[in-house]
């Protein structure tokens, strides 16, 4: 649900950096969303769109680029690619595990016009 | 429309009758000059970064209302590549930090309690002024999506609250809440609680400007929700397992709870209470002071 006032803030990043940047027209969108950001790509799709009606957006495609979860597991010292938050290390099967990336949302490139 | 909010224009309200704080100018910017119109922030708790993002006016008012910048040189227009790297809630997260700054300097704890709708979070805090209210004062932020009820039950404890209505925004956010501190202006060393909107998904993200978020779990809900809703077990400091009293009626495994809280974040702290029979309750006013003493040493 909160996908929207994502889609908000992502919008604003656009149109300030129109401003400073000098462009008019956005025909791409690259966001990084990682696998542990709480974010749902289908509902971001749908509320990009929802958004985006009517601006410098105005069928932009969104191309979201999945960044995948990642984890330091204490017992055994090192970083472990986890899916969710309550995952255990795939190695030691602990849940002493600090998430050190893969939480991540924001807006990486453009294509403007 | 409000950048964190995600509410239509006009959707938040606040009980003291501001319709949001932001003044939309109506100035639209399609005549051919650019228009530049970078003011520095006087507030003094934003970054450089902020700058750009939007735009102040003479009284310091917020202004997202400017429309899309268009095209000073039509026809030169050409498709090309702009590295950006910004996070998206990136403004939130300014806001929320002013928030912070605003209230440590003032020493006043900041706890942001979010659960699911009839945890029994107001019933809580309600609790909670009654039996300390009168050793620290307490002042109360409360959000819910309609109706003033919430800030009517706290007001009846004698503790300054006020009511904040997301519309149909899900959470509350960093700009708000700074809004909400400015009007209730809480106290030098005082306790600021925030009652989030009932949602154990969206408020996750939104960083207030709290020291500590209070996640309060109810007996009566699923041993494993700290599974289901692990971003929001993973973003508190303190769960609260509440309703405790019940438990010989219901076949909730509380030991089961804990472990599935801590799989979700090895460092949660974890107390069992009722809000109704009292139980436990010591044990989170002492947690309360032990807080607040960390916060005035800047711990």
């Amino acid at each position: 649900m909160h996908e929207m006032a994502l889609c908000e803030s992502v919008l604003k990043i656009l149109e300030s950096n129109a401003r400073d940047q000098g462009f008019s027209a956005v025909k791409t969108v690259w966001l990084e969303i990682g696998d542990l950001a709480g974010v749902d790509p289908e509902a971001m799709r749908f509320s990009f769109d929802a958004v985006t009606r009517g601006t410098l957006a105005d069928h932009a495609s969104l191309e979201i680029i999945n960044v995948p979860g990642k984890a330091w597991c204490m017992p055994c010292g090192c970083n472990v690619n986890v899916k969710q938050r309550f995952d255990a290390c795939p190695t030691c099967g602990s849940y002493q595990l600090q998430v050190v990336g893969g939480d991540e949302m924001k807006v990486k490139e453009l294509e403007v016009e | 429309m409000c950048t964190v909010c995600g509410c239509s224009s006009g959707e938040t309200t606040f009980e003291n009758g501001d319709s949001h704080g932001h003044h939309h100018h109506s100035h639209s910017h399609d005549h051919g000059h650019a228009h530049d119109h970078h003011h520095h922030h006087d507030d003094g708790g934003h970054s450089h970064a902020h700058e750009h993002a939007h735009h102040h006016g003479h009284d310091g008012a917020h202004d997202y209302g400017l429309g899309p910048a268009r095209a000073h040189a039509p026809g030169l227009s050409q498709a090309r590549m702009v590295e950006i790297e910004e996070n998206i809630l990136g403004k939130n997260d300014e806001y929320a930090a002013n928030n912070r700054r605003m209230l440590r300097d003032a020493g006043v704890l900041s706890l942001n309690f979010v659960s699911s709708p009839g945890s029994g979070k107001t019933t809580l805090l309600a609790r909670t002024i009654s039996d300390i209210g009168g050793e620290i004062p307490v002042t109360v932020i409360e959000g819910d999506q309609q109706t003033s009820n919430d800030a009517e039950r706290i007001r009846a404890t004698g503790a300054k609250a006020l009511q904040v209505n997301t519309g149909k925004g899900c959470h509350l956010d960093g700009h708000m809440v700074g809004h909400a501190i400015e009007a209730l202006e809480p106290e030098e060393n005082s306790l600021l609680f925030i009652e989030n909107v009932g949602n154990l998904v969206c408020p996750a993200a939104f960083d207030l400007g709290e020291d500590h978020k209070v996640v309060i779990l109810s007996v009566t809900e699923g041993e494993d929700k700290p599974l289901k809703y692990p971003d929001m077990f993973h973003a508190s400091d303190l769960m609260l397992l509440n309703k405790v009293d019940l438990l010989p009626h219901l076949n909730f495994d509380v030991e089961r709870c804990i472990e599935n809280a801590r799989r979700v974040n090895p460092d949660i702290r974890v107390l069992q209470v009722s809000a109704t029979s009292g139980e436990g309750l010591q044990n989170w006013y002492d947690w309360i002071k032990a807080a607040r003493q960390f916060a005035r040493i800047g711990a």
